[in-house]
């Protein structure tokens, strides 16, 4: 009850930002219709909306980092965090409230994506209710991220590490807009190291029916989501002692 | 019976000690300030009777709990106000309300009345619906003290209530601040001599993490050889 109600608060003031809801899902849609577009004239096999669309979709993800993150550190910088230490809520009321109001609309924004797409040419098939379920360990790598970097970083240093930094990464190290084998060299060899590419792939693997390459991909990805929850929640319990 | 009670009460952060040694007893029902200039050591001491900082060493008692070993039946008993306004600014002023009735798991029934009491109470009415984050720094203070009532707590801090706000909105919120006295026990800090002059029953005098003297302003006044509170304030300081 008293989580739902601090979850409640959480997402209120996210959805009520109104540059949260631009970026967030404006900007994965301006991509899609962009760079589909571009595909028509230029053909390439990588913007093309069946190959786009599960990438995108992960993209848009990185700015789960950053909504969570970015009303974590507000909180913390102003008093609101301070008082709410002072009431009945424990640690993992708080870190539940944070993180589970992110949950649907990260689920939210993958459904709009795939919604979006279909008049571009999407391939509708039930593939895409497994690519929708497909999003939720990286959502959730995502969204506890956010909980991490809030804990430790300022507003300011938020908005330069997940709002440039982070979305930059994320975006070149999954694949999405270019062949990682085409760079080359020790590129491929980190990109795979981290969960980006391995997220990219395995949306495209349930969207293209592909499941003989799901566990490959998943296994990483559910292994640096439980990891960077772990480490999200420690950070926000210490900084919580602190204060 | 006394609201608070520390027993040579420490915070030292590495070399700095914020609290020194602090040993004070405040009343049920008593409105008390602690005042002195920045850095003497005033929020720090907030901090620990609301559980918000661990003391270094010594004990505090909240409405009889111990802060060390009980915390969460102090955070049971305490109201806090910070010193920044602390509402969700996104939100109406209704729905900062009914969060902190959310928080202490109310009833719908009694957020309602809640809700109804403090409007009428911190006169409300007309800024209900709006922004909180969109009000000015007054109201603010003034939804900031409402939402620190709301679970109706025996023993309301108030850090720095009046802080940066101008002449009309510092002497409105000394009116509901007044309106509370003797229903509830306060501890306010502050370092405007008017304020604690206006407002307590009683006034501790820190510096530099000691409380130099305790009394009620005429105490205070005769202890320093003055009639004039802000003579007595610096003279004690300087002493001090």
């Amino acid at each position: 009850m008293r989580m739902m109600t601090f979850a409640k608060r959480c997402s209120k003031e996210i959805l009520r930002d109104p540059i949260n809801l631009g970026f967030g899902l404006g900007f994965p849609l301006v991509l899609l219709l962009l760079l589909s577009t571009m595909q028509k004239n230029i053909p390439v096999h990588l913007f093309e909306v069946d190959t786009l669309t599960p990438g995108i979709t992960v993209f848009g993800l990185s700015f789960m980092t950053l909504f969570s993150a970015t009303l974590i550190a507000k909180d913390r910088e102003s008093a609101l965090l301070q008082r709410l230490y002072t009431t009945p809520l424990s640690g993992i009321d708080f870190i539940l409230g944070y993180m589970l109001p992110l949950m649907p609309i990260a689920i939210g924004q993958t459904i709009i994506c795939y919604l979006f797409a279909i008049p571009l040419g999407l391939t509708v098939s039930s593939n895409i209710i497994y690519a929708i379920i497909g999003i939720i360990p990286m959502a959730i790598f995502n969204i506890a991220l956010g909980l991490l970097c809030g804990s430790v970083l300022g507003v300011k240093q938020v908005g330069g590490i997940c709002g440039a930094l982070l979305t930059n990464l994320s975006a070149w190290l999954s694949g999405v807009w270019f062949d990682l084998e085409l760079v080359g060299g020790v590129f491929p060899k980190i990109a795979n190291v981290l969960p980006f590419v391995h997220a990219a792939e395995l949306e495209k693997a349930l969207f293209h029916g592909d499941f003989a390459v799901v566990g490959s991909h998943v296994l990483p990805v559910v292994l640096y989501s439980i990891g960077v929850t772990v480490v999200a929640v420690l950070c926000f319990l210490t900084q919580m002692k602190e204060q | 019976m006394q609201a608070i009670k520390t027993m040579e009460l420490v915070k030292q952060y590495k070399d700095v000690i914020a609290v020194d040694k602090l040993q004070l007893e405040i009343e049920q029902g008593e409105l008390f300030s602690l005042l002195g200039v920045n850095g003497a050591g005033k929020t720090t001491t907030i901090k620990m009777l609301t559980c918000l900082t661990k003391p270094s060493s010594g004990e505090a008692f909240v409405g009889g709990h111990s802060v060390h070993r009980e915390p969460e039946k102090v955070k049971r008993l305490i109201g806090v106000s910070p010193q920044e306004t602390a509402v969700a600014p996104n939100l109406s002023v209704r729905e900062n309300l009914e969060l902190i009735c959310g928080i202490f798991g109310f009833s719908k029934e009694k957020t309602k009345e809640k809700i109804l009491e403090l409007t009428k109470q911190f006169d409300l009415q007309d800024i209900l619906n709006k922004k909180a984050g969109k009000l000015s720094g007054g109201w603010q203070r003034r939804v900031s003290i409402a939402m620190a009532l709301i679970s109706e707590p025996q023993i309301l801090f108030l850090d720095e209530p009046t802080l940066g706000l101008d002449v009309i909105a510092r002497h409105e919120l000394w009116e509901v601040i007044q309106s509370l006295k003797g229903r509830i026990t306060m501890i306010l800090t502050t370092h405007y001599m008017e304020e604690a002059e206006a407002l307590s029953d009683r006034i501790g005098i820190m510096k530099n993490g000691k409380l130099l003297a305790v009394g009620t302003v005429e105490a205070l006044e005769k202890k320093a050889g003055t009639n004039d509170f802000e003579t007595a304030f610096v003279s004690i300081v300087k002493e001090g």
